[in-house]
């Protein structure tokens, strides 16, 4: 009765599993292929074929796409922690005059759907020449109410009293915050991290509003161009470049998910 | 809420002179807003401006560089509100939120339910379950637009191996939506999966503990412990997703431009349009404004929901 059981649950588990991810290997199977086997329909590649990726990389920009998309979910990664630690740090230990109220400004912002927003903001970027530029792709999303929210909750887990203690023995805001917040606040910053590199990597909107040049594209965009280009007569070019594209935040999904998974609850619901 | 936000300046110091209270409140006031600063700045313009901006664009006409010409008022409204084509727009968006959120939801609470136990291996099954994660909009649509593909793709060939007649999916008006809809709750598994299993484990393991004592069966212990006491959680990632449901966009830029004939035309897909194909920068504020409304109308509630059932532990 236990193997049965055993075996029933780990063989359900294995089938979910296969479910879910078969569009993955179907893509990955896929970017193997040659014309002929894909057009054919078939599911396993008669002869593994590398040229897909060699054509991808070669026919289209793929690795300068990658490069800035790597490039603009860093930046976009960084200036989020520190934007958003710097005011969670103020909410939590700087006691000033109206506070308060800019603590339920920033809970308001969460109420504005970017996409409506999204048509000034375009012609703000315009006006400031920041189209094409890394500028436009990455300064409007480092504010974030819940990467400050995020990081507020992390910041109340460290006594006050050390605060106190701190000031008392001299040191500065500036240090106090550089120096214990900061590092006694990694899952946080991690959690923020990851999260912030995956949306930023995927994000598809406005990098597609604000470039036009494969010179600053993220891979997103470069898929789309490629899809429209490339796709009636080599679907395995542009399967090889998925495959490719999505590499990076699952990597970085398997390394983070079990921080992902905790941190994001302390964020969100507590 | 916070305790800390509402506790007042420490009072137990000696009493300083008036000029001097004045000026530590000040120093103490500047030292705030340098941390602030950057939040507010940014907030300021790229947030609260265009969103203004946006209100005050929808009440002209607007040039092709989308510079306000003639003030019109409300009409934008008034023929957005006659428009049968907005209607459509906001139908299939519910629609379309509604074919999506609940089944999302629900595969994800399953998974999560399967995983939530600690077992061998099982790291390795939550890692899977959540790898969708991972697939951004564009990824995603590919690899679907290919499975939809009527001649080659996967879809139609299951179809056929079973004995069903071939479907165009993408390309018939009755089953687009659908398509995009089974891509969109794939793509959408993941995180809320990792949510949800988040969510199970801060449930306090004694009260399993207790209820196995009690001699609850696996069933009654669902619905006597894990789903009440997920029930915030729950709430939490329907909104969500609900709220991400209604802002759509890539895959039906991706998988069917809002085709065949505006059968999957969802709303920021038709902002995006009015905006930046045909350039009624006014007319697509006007849509962008309704849009901010219903969302902003959700995440309302959620708040006002959330702070009334504050037993997360």
């Amino acid at each position: 009765m236990k193997t049965v059981r055993f075996v029933a649950y780990y063989g359900g588990l294995c089938i979910c599993s296969a479910l879910l991810l078969f569009p993955m290997v179907y893509a990955l199977l896929m970017s193997f292929m040659d014309k002929a086997d894909i057009f054919a329909g078939r599911l396993w590649p008669e002869r593994w074929e590398w040229t897909n990726y060699q054509a991808a990389f070669k026919q289209a920009p793929l690795g300068s796409y990658l490069l800035n998309s790597l490039f603009v979910a860093s930046v976009i990664t960084i200036g989020r922690l520190i934007v958003s630690s710097l005011a969670a740090f103020a909410f939590v230990f700087l006691r000033f005059p109206g506070r308060d109220a800019w603590f339920y400004i920033c809970i308001a912002t969460m109420l504005v759907p970017w996409e409506a927003t999204v048509i000034p903001n375009f012609l703000t970027v315009q006006q400031l020449g920041w189209t094409n530029h890394y500028f436009g792709l990455t300064i409007p999303f480092w504010a974030m109410a819940f990467g400050i929210f995020l990081l507020r909750q992390q910041f109340r887990q460290i006594p006050y009293e050390l605060y106190e203690a701190a000031r008392l023995s001299g040191i500065g805001n500036f240090r106090f915050f550089c120096h214990i917040a900061l590092p006694l606040s990694k899952t946080g910053l991690v959690t923020l991290a990851v999260y912030s590199f995956l949306d930023a990597w995927n994000m598809y909107l406005w990098p597609l509003l604000v470039t036009s040049d494969d010179r600053v594209r993220t891979v997103q965009i470069g898929l789309k161009q490629l899809q429209t280009q490339e796709m009636a007569n080599s679907w395995g070019v542009v399967m090889a470049a998925a495959v490719v594209a999505m590499l990076p935040t699952l990597v970085l999904l398997f390394v983070g998910q079990k921080q992902l998974r905790k941190g994001l609850m302390q964020g969100a619901i507590q | 809420m916070n305790d800390r936000v509402s506790s007042p300046m420490p009072s137990a110091w000696p009493v300083p002179t008036q000029p001097t209270v004045r000026r530590t409140a000040m120093k103490a006031w500047m030292e705030g807003m340098v941390y602030l600063l950057p939040s507010l700045l940014l907030f300021g313009v790229f947030l609260f401006y265009p969103l203004a901006r946006t209100l005050y664009l929808s009440m002209f006409s607007t040039n092709y560089q989308g510079a306000p010409i003639r003030f019109v008022g409300w009409a934008h409204f008034a023929a957005l509100f006659q428009d049968e084509s907005f209607w459509h727009s906001v139908k299939t968006t519910f629609f379309f939120a509604a074919l999506t959120v609940p089944t999302t939801v629900a595969i994800a609470f399953c998974l999560a339910l399967l995983v939530h136990e600690k077992r061998k291996g099982i790291g390795i099954f939550r890692t899977l379950f959540a790898s969708t994660m991972g697939m951004s909009v564009a990824v995603a649509s590919i690899i679907w637009m290919f499975m939809y593909n009527p001649a080659i793709g996967i879809m139609n060939r299951l179809l056929s191996a079973l004995g069903f007649p071939a479907v165009s999916w993408l390309l018939d008006p009755d089953t687009a939506l659908y398509a995009v809809a089974i891509a969109t709750i794939w793509m959408n598994i993941g995180f809320t999966f990792l949510l949800l299993l988040a969510g199970l484990q801060n449930i306090d393991p004694s009260l399993y503990e207790s209820a196995r004592i009690a001699g609850l069966s696996y069933w009654r212990q669902l619905w006597t412990v894990s789903v009440p006491l997920l029930s915030p959680t729950l709430f939490f990632v329907t909104t969500v997703s609900l709220i991400q449901a209604l802002q759509t966009f890539g895959q039906i830029d991706f998988l069917t431009k809002g085709g065949p004939v505006d059968a999957t035309n969802v709303f920021v897909y038709a902002i995006y349009r009015e905006a930046f194909v045909n350039y009624q920068f006014g007319f697509a504020s006007a849509q962008a404004i309704v849009l901010f409304v219903i969302i902003a109308a959700i995440t309302f509630l959620q708040f006002r929901f959330a702070e009334r059932k504050v037993h997360y532990q």
